[in-house]
């Protein structure tokens, strides 16, 4: 196992010049960059991890005198506040990723969907992408970026449900397929990408693909932005190399009494203690989006259960029977097993509904609530029945 | 074509086709419930799910487009496990109080349940939970929201089908819900009544408002006398209910049944579909007069046809501009009723205070259109009770009749007697054609030129049809029509309404007379009609209606001897002041949220 302890790098945050970046993106070709794009190993920084390049290269093979970039900025996540810390300090990095993500696909439009609590970055926003526009003017390019506001609903996170929500519509994932690189938004062929996922487009470019592949593990190439919090004497946003392993993480964040950590929010893996050393925080071991939760010995797990579950109960879209009934099955299931009004052995069923969920949902959001339920269930049992 | 494997066994289809549509081609049997053939895709219930070599998750049959080289399995433990759970979670948000259910042994999720037998239920019970709200507001169907399983058939049929949308998904998560408007209940929201949610609805969700008991009630009344009248599309149907299969015409033994049920006199609505030709043809050709001869401006044109009680509360709603456009005419159902309690009464000497008035209808709107306040003009409720096509046959069964082995039976007279031209009303494109055999002569003094009577363009499932019908040799009266063009289109199915209507409003629409009718297919495809619907039935039932035209001897309505005696006797003639009293009425505007 490939392990590269913890290191804090300074990439995305780095003040950059972005004029000159895209002046040698607009030079290259739709291939060149893509190429680049999958030499570096790039994949998405959402917490799917879907390699980049292949999206891009998907999207630029389809024949369409339109197509779109979609900025997927609707961070909701439980415990994730890295793009809003991005998009407050490098929003140059983000509009410029998705100019060379348009130049990759043949894209004249993007679109940033800003979540609906980030609401008060707009006017900030509005005069960076202004003077986005003038430049890219400037350089003799045509591309266009518009904002547009989420509302609050964890689901319009997902691809499919984000573009019904741009189109105006309730935020219900579509059947995949067709996906996104064929028909998206406005049932054009549409790369969505993460904020984060844009702005380290843009680092390669700027440094070249070779340079990346040096952060990082042969499954995880590059850094990431973590946003810790929980029971951790330093809360906040933290740039490191992939290819730590959790223990070395807790070593660093953790305030001496670290017995869980959530990797990736409510939709992402809880790993006890006993699991810290063996386990990667990255795509060949627990992937995150960057929410990294840390819990002491004070917290109890059942509650930590009931609130994700409690917010899936909530922010499924209801459109999908494992989804829906799924989570208030899994919700109602522990509470009766913590009342004592249902057997212990009960758990062994909502395990096996959890299985099904992950396999029947139509979505992610649905296919990943038995991430958390089973790693909690499964490594504090006890924690949940008494 | 694409070449996959379902089960080991080889399918080759088109590009496109779905993997649960190539699973049907071999014959392989995939539960299904958000799935329904009149609607798109919705992949919401994962009833469907199979097991697609390499991918990650089981897929949605219905949704999943086949590829090349595909492997699916159908019936794997991993899909049996999962399949299990979903249907034990549809089941844990229904209210399954299925022997007391109005739908019970005609529901979608009862009949899998019946199928997979899975027995015992581990998981909770959820319906106290979700304090389920039942909305009976609506005269003509009931909306139990501890029913719903939330397939959302009914929203994309109210959408995709009507142009309506009286319903649409609300809030998320475990308090998503089939609504209307704001929560507001469903006698207060644009809703046309017309019930295809109804016949789409796979569990007991959405079911007619049912009057079975008022109707027995009347029956055993020894004071009442009891009519009872039946639409053109209903003997087309109702066997469907009783055994038999789609488009078996029943007119016969439908009568017997009604007369063994107990009515008093059992009569037709094709009677007054007949003099709705003679009241509408004549102030179509009124109309025209007006605006070609006497040069008035004011005259509204194109007229549209007013006996479908759903287009009329849509265009009320939605249009409400074109209501001077709408034929004055009541629907046959209405005329019916009008005549029961004043001419029919008055001839069968009884005080029309006595008779109660029932009517069975292929279609929920009727149900609104009775309760109307305009159609109170025999000085009583002109009808008093609509049942649908499927609650006759409920009572059909509950009295024991052994409607497969009955004798077939005549109306009875007074209001009993039709032609071809009424009983057509119940296929789209009928009443055009039903006017334009009987105006054509009226003006020509020749049959329409057309053989056998047949007006083929109008006819058929097309959503919208178009026809030109040049007027020669006019008779003296009609000379001004000499050489005209009658521009007539018909439409079926909301949806294809408002494209008429659309074209209307911008003025691109050149025609004289357009009929429109609420349901796919017109009354044969109504609210009222059997359960299930699809496009092979409703295609079986009109064939059925044609045929049933061909088979009478009369198939023009103003050959109908009991037309032509009740001008004679009653209303004198054609759109008269006493035609104007009874048989025709007006329209009200209404909100459009």
């Amino acid at each position: 196992m490939e392990n590269k302890g913890l290191n804090k790098v300074d990439l995305i945050f780095e003040k950059i010049e972005p004029k000159e970046v895209l002046i040698k993106a607009f030079k290259m070709s739709s291939a060149e960059i893509i190429q680049n794009m999958l030499d570096s190993g790039l994949k998405g920084r959402g917490g799917a991890g879907f390699p980049t390049g292949l999206k891009w290269k998907y999207t630029a093979a389809e024949k369409s005198s339109e197509k779109y970039i979609v900025c997927n900025a609707d961070e909701g996540e439980p415990g994730t506040f890295k793009d809003r810390e991005i998009l407050e300090r490098v929003s140059d990095k983000v509009h410029g990723g998705m100019a060379i993500a348009g130049k990759a696909i043949g894209a004249k439009m993007g679109i940033v969907y800003l979540r609906g609590e980030y609401r008060y970055m707009l006017p900030k926003l509005m005069i960076e992408l202004d003077s986005f526009h003038k430049m890219i003017k400037e350089i003799g390019y045509d591309f266009n970026i518009e904002y547009r506001m989420g509302s609050g609903a964890y689901i319009c996170g997902e691809e499919s449900a984000l573009f019904e929500s741009i189109e105006g519509k309730r935020g219900e994932p579509r059947n995949k397929p067709p996906y996104p690189t064929v028909s998206g938004v406005f049932d054009k062929p549409t790369s969505i990408n993460n904020v984060e996922t844009l702005v380290t487009a843009m680092m390669i470019i700027q440094h070249g693909a070779k340079n990346f592949t040096q952060y990082g593990t042969k499954d995880s190439r590059g850094s990431k932005v973590f946003s810790v919090s929980g029971d951790t004497p330093t809360p906040g946003i933290f740039e490191l190399e992939l290819g730590m392993t959790v223990q070395q993480f807790v070593n660093v964040f953790g305030d001496g009494d670290t017995k869980a950590v959530q990797v990736g929010g409510a939709s992402g893996f809880c790993v006890p203690r006993k699991k810290f050393a063996e386990t990667i925080i990255g795509f060949e071991g627990v992937p995150t989006g960057g929410s990294m939760k840390l819990f002491n010995s004070s917290r109890s797990m059942y509650n930590l259960l009931h609130n994700y579950l409690d917010f899936f109960t909530e922010e499924s879209c209801g459109q999908c029977t494992p989804c829906r009934v799924g989570c208030q099955q899994l919700l109602k299931g522990v509470e009766k097993v913590k009342k004592g009004e249902a057997k212990s052995t009960y758990l062994n069923e909502l395990m096996k509904l959890a299985d099904s969920m992950k396999i029947a949902a139509k979505c992610g959001l649905g296919q990943s609530v038995g991430n958390a339920f089973k790693s909690i269930v499964g490594n504090f049992r006890e924690e949940i029945i008494y | 074509m694409i070449n996959l494997l379902i089960n080991d066994q080889q399918v080759s289809v088109q590009e496109g086709t779905t993997v649960l549509a190539a699973a049907r081609k071999l014959k392989l049997n995939i539960p299904t419930l958000c799935n329904h053939d009149d609607l798109c895709v919705a992949g919401n219930c994962r009833v469907c799910l199979v097991e697609q070599k390499g991918a990650r998750t089981l897929i949605a049959s219905c949704a999943t487009p086949v590829s090349q080289g595909m492997e699916i399995h159908t019936n794997t433990l991993k899909v049996r496990n999962a399949r299990k759970h979903i249907f034990e979670l549809l089941l844990s948000e229904h209210r399954s109080d299925c022997l007391k259910c109005y739908k019970n042994q005609n529901c979608e999720l009862q009949s899998l349940a019946n199928d997979f037998a899975f027995g015992d239920h581990v998981f909770l019970d959820l319906v106290e939970d979700h304090k389920y709200n039942i909305d009976r507001s609506s005269p003509s169907f009931i909306k139990d929201d501890s029913k719903c399983i939330r397939c959302q058939r009914c929203v994309r049929t109210c959408s995709e089908l009507q142009y309506v949308s009286a319903i649409a998904v609300s809030n998320k998560g475990a308090q998503m819900k089939i609504s209307s408007f704001n929560n507001r209940p469903m006698s207060h929201v644009v809703c046309t009544n017309c019930g295809q949610c109804v016949n789409r609805c796979p569990t007991g969700a959405l079911v007619e408002k049912t009057y079975i008991d008022q109707v027995w009630d009347a029956i055993y009344d020894p004071d009442k006398h009891v009519v009872v009248q039946t639409a053109p599309a209903v003997r087309v149907a109702l066997g469907e209910d009783l055994g038999y299969d789609p488009g078996e015409r029943v007119t016969g033994k439908m009568v017997n049944a009604l007369r063994q049920l107990g009515f008093s006199s059992v009569l037709d609505t094709d009677f007054s579909a007949d003099l709705t030709i003679m009241e509408e043809g004549t102030e179509l050709l009124l109309r025209l007069k007006k605006a070609l001869v006497d040069g008035d401006k004011k005259v509204s044109l194109p007229m549209f046809t007013s006996c479908s009680p759903g287009w009329i509360k849509f265009i009320e709603h939605k249009y409400p501009e074109f209501l001077p456009n709408l034929s004055t005419c009541k629907s046959p159902q209405q005329m019916f009723g009008a005549l029961a309690k004043t001419f029919y009464a008055r001839k069968r000497n009884i005080d029309p205070s006595k008779i109660v008035s029932v009517s069975i209808m292929p279609c929920t709107a009727k149900k609104f259109e009775a309760d109307r306040p305009e159609m109170r003009a025999s000085g009583f409720k002109d009808v008093d009770y609509v049942l649908t096509t499927r609650e006759l046959a409920v009572m059909i069964k509950q009295a024991g009749i052994d409607f497969r082995n009955i004798e077939e039976a005549k109306y009875d007279s007074i209001m009993g007697d039709s032609t071809g031209a009424g009983v057509i009303f119940g296929a789209t494109g009928g009443v055009m054609e039903a006017a334009l055999r009987t105006a054509y002569e009226i003006v020509t003094g020749r049959e329409v030129p057309f053989g056998n009577l047949n007006i083929t363009p109008v006819r058929g499932m097309d959503g919208v049809k178009e026809a030109t019908i040049k007027i020669e040799g006019c008779v003296d009266a009609w000379k001004f029509l000499e050489g005209a063009e009658l521009k007539v289109a018909i439409a079926h199915g909301l949806v294809n309404a408002n494209k008429i209507m659309k074209l209307v409003r911008e003025g691109k629409a050149p025609y004289h007379f357009i009929e429109i009718m609420a349901c796919p297919g017109g009354c044969i495809g109504g609210g009222g009609q059997p359960i299930p619907t699809n496009m092979q039935i409703r295609k079986n039932r009109m064939k059925a209606i044609y045929a049933e035209d061909e088979h009478m001897v009369l198939r023009k309505s103003h050959e109908n001897p009991e037309v032509i005696a009740i001008y004679k006797e009653f209303l004198e003639k054609p759109n008269s002041h006493k035609s104007h009293e009874l048989l025709h009425t007006h329209y009200v505007e209404r909100d459009n949220y």
